[in-house]
């Protein structure tokens, strides 16, 4: 099968962009992944988004954006996996290189949550819950994580201060990146003052409601030699993707994400890796349990070991397994159907050694989305060509 | 709060809501909730209704202060997985407890109480909820 290969990033800074809409923070994206990758068409689009009919009233995002970024008649659907909608684009787009049908693809992931009441938003994010089951009962996705973030506590023996932690993590990491929502160091003293929103998860736990937008562009190895130099391509040399079931009530274990084990491993054995070799892990910290729990269930650390690894502060720059390097979705934010394409695009930045907070020497990296409550996840290995 | 959708997506789970009634598999026996068309245990399909008895314990909880819209007038409210006598987990709110009295392993049974409500054309729904039982 044919390599595929990432010759160009492009995104917008994560934020509330008042001035901005759906169309215009994807449009920036996409044309400055286009410029980056030195391409001026591409043979089609992948929209990675969540829930644009809720937040904004537009559907059929194919259409639209093709439209307004002047792509011309290119097939081009939108992609939505929940929160893992971007990583599900990415995963879409290098299928369809990697069979030969497409040889220059786009991805845009792309999400407009701040015109809607914040009360209605996380209306619209629960919708990635069981509507009958779950949100009936007037569950919020924070109340979810926060039901697994009492269990993980109790059954390891973690504090709110241990998990606070990997929001310290973010934030450190977060100041560097220009791009990121929030550029400003935070203490475990800063989050255990903010308030709780669903107890024991705090403000301070969970990640921002955000707009924002992230490209990449997708050819075979071959091919990337006519737009760019090698220094800039960056393999996708791995993929998995796997579901789990939509209600949490229904999980056998519930501290155990089985669709990101089965995720990792996948792209592990497409990728010909095993933990150990991969230098940095941008994983799904919508919410601190969530970054331990991810951290366990791709292998990273043991079941329980999750938060230790920030105890002791392995996950900083400079530890054994690097996270969020850019801030993760703690500091960077999460425009929930973008985020895996912001994931991909930070990746990239370390594997080209560009990183406004480089890894020094990195060679391996993985991108982990989660979408749902662990119901929907994406994990996917990119190496440096 | 919003407007309701048409009734019939809301009476076609009465049975679930109103008396939790869950499902059976035939093959190999087990329980679950919400009754499926497929058993998650053995694959099988030959799923029959059955009763369960509303009694179970707390596994986790929290208490939403954030709801989604439509539920902002019941906040705060404590949410809780709770594990029924009977094996399966389900999502609930807890009522009439105190919530500093809740806690891991707590006995709570189920009773039907109102869950939303719509300012327009007037409909009610209903649906279970647990709480510490009667003694
Ligand atoms: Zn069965």
């Amino acid at each position: 099968m044919r390599k595929p290969v990432i010759i160009g990033v492009g995104l917008t800074p994560v934020g509330e962009h008042w001035k901005l809409s759906l169309r215009d923070l994807a449009v920036e994206a996409l044309l400055n992944a286009m410029e980056d990758a030195g391409v001026d068409k591409v043979d089609s689009l992948y929209v990675g988004n969540m829930a644009s009919g809720s937040f904004v009233e537009q559907e059929n995002l194919g259409a639209l954006i093709a439209d307004w970024a002047g792509l011309g008649n290119i097939p081009a659907v939108k992609i939505e996996a929940a929160c893992a909608s971007g990583g599900a684009a990415v995963q879409e787009g290098v299928k369809a290189v990697m069979s030969g049908l497409e040889d220059v693809v786009a991805v845009v992931g792309v999400e407009k949550m701040t015109d809607a009441w914040p009360s209605d938003a996380t209306r619209y994010l629960a919708y990635a819950a069981d509507a009958e089951w779950e949100l009936f009962h007037g569950v919020s996705f924070v109340a979810l994580n926060a039901l697994a973030m009492r269990l993980y506590m109790k059954e390891y023996g973690y504090t709110e201060e241990d998990l606070a932690l990997f929001a310290v993590n973010a934030h450190a990491n977060g100041a560097k990146n220009l791009y990121a929502m929030f550029k400003k160091p935070i203490t475990v003293e800063t989050v255990m003052k903010s308030p709780y929103v669903a107890d024991p998860l705090k403000l301070f736990d969970a990640s921002p409601i955000a707009d924002g937008a992230a490209a990449v562009i997708i050819t075979t190895e071959e091919k990337a030699k006519e737009f760019v130099d090698k220094a800039k391509m960056v393999e996708v040399a791995g993929m998995g993707r796997a579901v789990d079931t939509i209600n949490l009530a229904n999980r056998k274990d519930f501290l155990f994400l089985k669709a990101a084990h089965v995720a990792a491993q996948k792209a592990y054995k497409m990728a010909g890796v095993e933990v150990k070799d991969i230098d940095f892990f941008e994983v799904h910290d919508a919410f601190t349990v969530m970054a331990a729990l991810s951290l366990e269930s791709i292998g990273a650390a043991e079941r329980g070991k999750g938060a230790m690894l920030a105890k002791e502060g392995q996950i900083a720059i400079d530890g054994d397994y690097p996270i969020q390097t850019l801030g993760g979705l703690k500091a960077r934010g999460h425009p929930v159907g973008a985020t895996g394409v912001y994931q991909t695009v930070e990746a990239v930045w370390q594997l080209r050694g560009e990183a406004p907070n480089q890894v020094p020497d990195a060679e391996i990296g993985l991108t982990q989305n989660i979408g749902g409550t662990g119901s929907n996840i994406t994990v996917t290995i990119l190496r440096r060509v | 709060m919003g407007r309701p959708m048409q009734v019939a997506r809301y009476w076609r789970h009465f049975k679930e809501k109103y008396r939790l009634i869950g499902g059976k598999c035939k093959s190999c026996g087990h329980v679950h909730f919400p009754k499926r068309p497929v058993c998650p245990e053995c694959g099988s399909q030959e799923v029959e209704e059955f009763q369960f008895s509303g009694k179970g314990k707390v596994v986790s909880w929290t208490i939403v202060r954030n709801p989604p819209s439509g539920y902002e007038y019941y906040k705060p409210y404590p949410i809780a997985l709770i594990q029924l006598e009977e094996g399966p987990v389900i999502l609930a709110q807890l009522t009439d407890v105190d919530p500093e009295e809740i806690d891991f392993g707590m006995e709570v049974e189920m009773v039907t109480r109102k869950v939303r409500e719509f300012e327009e054309d007037g409909i009610i729904l209903y649906g279970y909820k647990f709480r510490p039982p009667i003694k």
